[in-house]
């Protein structure tokens, strides 16, 4: 989620009122941002997903300045009639097909505002616009474009100064060596590319990479031409509205353009039903349908009232998180306050339970402990290295690995919980022995069989670090579980990497395989960095469990 | 009259065995007590002081020379001298080569007998030869002086100042001042000596005691009972398990029911179920954890043709999130982002009859962040919902206030956050009392009806929260690097204070 640093002053300026910083860090998280500092000149505030429409001072202000009550309901967008006209060539179909464009004219441009409007350019690019994928826009010195222009795909071949650019560049070399074309070259990989041409065949834009250089906004600059082109015609259009609102808050007028034979922009609101009952049930409060629309009127929304509790509301075009009523539910609840609700216990009766394997589990932790076993718990994550090198062991084909660890020191789930008592030992050579240690939890390992190919299963695993550690002490460990938990475990002779030889037993429950005790191989207790001798044991407890509830 | 005064002094067996023996030397050193009464030094003393602290003996201290032979002092007492060893070779062997001399310390022994004109020296080519003086033949016949006074320090007899300064500088002794400690009887302590009986003294009840009332006839060594003793170590749960259980037992209180799941799940039930856009940076790389398998399976068919048409072109409500949904992207095979995967499962296994239900979870969560003070690319979020015709928004902050109540945070507060599956969103802050600061611990909301009409069939209020619980656990456990909660230092794991509710 993107944090904006906003122009204070210009906010300010925007709302028509000085407002204490003070009030300012009250009101602001209570709109439904995350307030990160207010400084002299900056309000730093991270904007939540559901609100494209607040990235800009003018958008900020206008949601602020309604959430204080200084304005309400809908704001009018005109838009001016023109005979400016695009055209959209069939061929960008399969490339990039969505094209919109509009003229804001009468703007005042300084050079503060040419920064703020590419930060907003920016911000609805990387987050709305899922960086230039659905959408891209373009901002250009309308003065320097000539009507009619044209949307239309060239070969890589095709020459034109890109902005940043000193000389003619083809667009392959656009797309090899400038920063921006290198950066969203993986956006337009297909033999044509798109391209705004104007009527006199100079270059405008090749979005969603770079414009021409010869339509560079300037502080001289007094009408914008806003081109927007996408893959997702939703994103493009709610991008325009964001953009054009914004301007026009700015103070410029709107002019529409007919691109293909439709107009743009068209800012007129949704309309959506509502039953301010709904609302009330949902929050609990009882509010009459006259404050209720008070509230909506805050929050920038149009309403008329249709019959009873049901109200007719007009949402702004620019508005993209309103998808149902409990969208408008949710913001009488913000103009209601949040902090104003009382908390209600509910008189609903239900039994509480726990699952019987969280019973199990605590059941059998408990004798542990009881054994004078320390509890672990370490990560579900870890690394081939741990689970399998270190232990002696091949890396089994069924370890479950992900493929995009940032860590690569935790790049896979555990298979076995033994490993891990190894490293806590291995970690722990300081501390005093004997050190007798058990964790019980989830191993993960690869299964066609299941939903998500991949098995969870319940295991414990047991070790005990110290001079006196053998086998014959943890195969005791092994029979007061048994008898605890009345299941007949077995032992038979078994022979595995991570155990000496001779001293290996596998646990055996109704003919089945279910764990494995013995001493640590010297070569492990080596690999891990241990003097001491290890007894250890690891046993499947979903198996067990099966057993005992059976 | 006796056994009264006995009682008064209440004497151990060591110090009645000492003050009795003591009686009879009328005087002796410490040093030479250890010996003669069968017991340790340490514990000489230790009944001395007792006595003298009584006023039943003496103790005067006095500093003494106290000397002893060196490794080198005790040499000269077996073979002599290294000079006189050196003469008394070459006295054997006359022409000897100096080089081919085999004799320890010859350099020094040879520098001595020069010295003392004991010796003299004849080149023989590169090598000499050494040649024993008539003085040399006269210190050979008899013991020196220095031998003599070795051998009077070794018979603790007299031996003059100057020579042994010279012992000192040829290292065959060390002489250094001591304190010796002498004991002698005071009056009181003769009359105690004479008086005081003696009990055998033991240092274990043993099944032979109790036999008879033998116990009756022994007293039971004092022991020094605030003495350091070796530690002993707990089997103990791990302190993230102990807190994790009052979590458990909260919600088990206030009527809930655990909810079961697996840490892996498809997009479908992580994402796709809770309305979250394909589309939805969250679903990225550099937040959710793919695995290395096949994609997965889908659930149910209607469920999946129903959760598609919500996302597409919503209903009669909703206008969805209108774009094109993959079935192949939500098959993908994720690690679980959030608990909710397990409330999504449950209300998709719950009928309208079951109404009203509420339900728990509390397991891990991953997230693909680097591991540092701060964060933890696996932790705990604690679940909840509430399916209930009659749920609402203030009970929502009901259930937390309550929970948060339980876990000694009073004040609870909201504000409005952004989910995509819950409208509203809030996020939830606690305050902290000694910190005098909010605390963000997780988010919470009303489950959007996007998500719970596909799932359950019927639009019904789900309340619903996720709240973090490492960020409280640091703060009980006043643990600073949240990475320490899950190091497993053993020696931590032993003296964690326990969860104290």
């Amino acid at each position: 989620m993107p944090t904006v640093n906003l122009n204070k002053k210009k906010v300010l300026e925007y709302i028509g009122k000085n407002i204490s910083d003070e009030v300012l860090s009250e009101k602001i998280p209570m709109i439904g941002t995350d307030l990160e500092e207010i400084t002299a000149d900056e309000i730093a505030v991270e904007i939540f997903p559901n609100r494209p429409d607040m990235l800009s001072e003018e958008g900020f202000a206008r949601a602020l300045k309604g959430f204080l009550g200084l304005e309400k309901g809908l704001r009018k967008y005109d838009v001016n009639k023109s005979d400016y006209t695009a055209t959209i060539d069939s061929s960008v179909s399969n490339i990039r097909e969505f094209a919109v464009a509009t003229v804001i004219k009468g703007l005042d441009i300084d050079s503060d505002f040419i920064i703020r409007l590419m930060q907003v350019q920016e911000k609805l690019h990387t987050t709305h616009s899922r960086n230039r994928k659905s959408a891209a826009i373009g901002v250009h010195d309308f003065d320097t474009v000539s009507f009619p222009i044209r949307y239309t795909t060239k070969g890589k071949d095709f020459k034109f100064i890109p902005l940043e650019g000193k000389s003619e560049m083809t667009i392959e070399e656009i797309l090899t060596v400038h920063p921006k074309g290198k950066a969203y070259a993986h956006l337009v990989d297909k033999d044509l590319y798109p391209v705004w041409i104007d009527a006199k065949d100079k270059v405008v834009s090749f979005p969603p990479i770079i414009n021409g250089v010869h339509t560079t906004v300037t502080e001289n600059t007094k009408n914008i031409l806003l081109d927007i082109t996408g893959t997702d015609d939703k994103v493009v259009l709610q991008a325009l509205n964001i953009m054009v609102s914004m301007l026009s808050d700015a103070g410029g007028k709107i002019y529409e353009v007919d691109v293909s034979g439709k107009k743009y922009p068209c800012m007129v609101p949704k309309l959506m039903g509502l039953d301010i009952n709904y609302a009330n049930r949902l929050l609990g409060i009882e509010l009459d349908v006259e404050s209720a629309i008070d509230y909506l009127l805050m929050m920038g929304f149009g309403v008329k009232k249709v019959s009873g509790s049901a109200v007719e509301v007009s949402v702004p075009s620019f508005r993209t998180d309103i998808l149902h009523p409990i969208d408008l539910v949710e913001d009488i609840a913000i103009a209601y306050g949040y902090e104003n609700f009382e908390s209600e216990m509910s008189d609903a009766t239900t039994v509480g339970a726990e699952l019987s394997k969280a019973v199990f589990l605590r059941k059998v932790s408990e004798l542990l402990v009881g054994l004078s076993y320390l509890e672990c718990k370490s990560f579900h994550m870890t690394n081939a290295k741990t689970l399998f090198e270190r232990m002696n062991h091949e890396v089994s084909k069924d370890l479950v690995r992900t493929t995009n660890a940032v860590n690569i020191e935790y790049d896979a789930l555990r298979y076995r919980l033994l490993s891990g008592l190894m490293k806590i030992l291995s970690e722990n050579t300081h501390n005093e022995y004997p050190q007798n240690l058990f964790e019980a939890g989830t191993v993960i390992s690869k299964d066609d069989s299941s939903e998500t190919n991949v098995l969870e299963s319940t295991n414990i695993a047991m070790v005990s670090a110290g001079l006196t550690s053998d086998f014959s002490s943890m195969k005791a460990v092994i029979e007061t579980f048994a008898l605890n938990l009345e299941v007949a475990i077995g032992f038979e002779e078994y022979e595995d990497p991570s155990f000496i030889s001779g001293r290996c037993a596998k646990l055996v429950l109704s003919g089945l395989q279910i764990g494995i005790v013995g001493e640590i191989h010297p070569k492990v207790l080596v690999n891990w960095g241990l003097d001491v001798p290890v007894a250890a044991a690891e046993i499947e407890l979903s198996k067990v469990m099966d057993a005992v509830f059976k | 009259m006796a056994e009264s005064e006995k009682k008064t002094y209440n004497l151990q067996y060591h110090e009645i065995i000492l003050l009795k023996k003591l009686s009879e030397m009328k005087t002796s050193t410490v040093i030479a007590l250890d010996k003669i009464l069968g017991i340790d030094q340490a514990a000489v003393v230790r009944a001395a002081m007792t006595l003298a602290h009584l006023g039943l003996l003496k103790i005067d201290e006095s500093d003494k020379m106290v000397v002893a032979l060196t490794r080198d002092g005790k040499i000269v007492i077996d073979k002599g001298l290294p000079e006189k060893q050196l003469i008394s070779y070459v006295i054997k062997d006359k022409n000897v080569l100096y080089s081919k001399i085999d004799i320890k310390d010859k350099n020094i022994a040879l520098g001595w007998a020069k010295k003392e004109g004991l010796v003299e020296l004849e080149k023989a080519g590169d090598d000499m030869v050494v040649k024993v003086t008539g003085k040399g033949q006269d210190f050979y016949k008899v013991k020196s002086d220095i031998e003599l006074a070795l051998l009077n320090i070794v018979n603790n007899k007299p031996v003059d100042k100057n020579m042994i300064e010279i012992l000192k500088k040829r290292r065959l002794i060390t002489a250094e001042f001591r304190t010796v400690r002498t004991l002698s009887m005071t009056p009181n302590g003769e009359k105690i000596a004479k008086s005081v009986k003696l009990v055998k003294e033991v240092s274990k009840v043993t099944p032979e005691l109790l036999k008879d009332e033998k116990w009756k006839d022994v007293q039971f060594r004092k022991y020094n009972v605030v003495a350091p003793v070796s530690s002993v170590y707990p089997g103990k749960k791990h302190f993230v398990s102990q807190s994790l259980e009052y979590v458990r037992r909260i919600w088990l209180e206030m009527g809930f029911k655990e909810m079961e799941g697996n840490l892996i799940a498809t997009s479908f039930w992580n994402f796709d179920a809770l309305f979250v856009p394909q589309n939805h940076p969250a679903r990225e790389m550099q937040d959710t954890f793919y695995v290395d398998v096949k994609d997965g399976k889908l659930p149910d068919k209607k469920i999946v043709a129903d959760v598609k048409k919500v996302h597409e072109t919503g209903d009669k409500e909703s206008c969805g999130w209108e774009y094109d949904w993959k079935e192949s992207d939500a098959k993908t095979v994720v690690l679980r982002t959030h608990t909710t995967v397990l409330s999504a499962q449950t209300i998709a296994n719950i009928k309208e009859s079951d109404l009203p239900v509420k339900y728990f979870a509390i397991g891990k969560c991953f997230r693909n962040e680097s591991l540092d003070w701060k964060h933890l690319f696996e932790f705990y979020q604690m679940e909840g919902i509430v399916v209930d015709k009659n749920a609402n928004f203030k009970q929502l902050l009901g259930y937390l206030k309550q929970f948060y109540k339980k876990m000694g945070y009073t004040a609870v507060r909201i504000r409005p956050a952004y989910f995509p599956y819950t409208e509203m969103s809030c996020e939830v802050e606690v305050f902290h009392p000694l910190k005098k600061e909010w605390v963000e611990l997780g988010g919470a909301g009303i489950f959007r009806p996007e998500v719970v009409k596909p799932l359950l069939g019927i639009d019904v209020p789900v309340l619903a929260w996720g709240q973090g619980l490492e960020r409280i656990l640091s703060e009980y456990y006043k643990i600073t690097d949240i990475r320490d909660l899950y190091k497993n230092d053993v020696s931590k794991l032993r003296s964690t204070k326990l969860w104290m509710w």
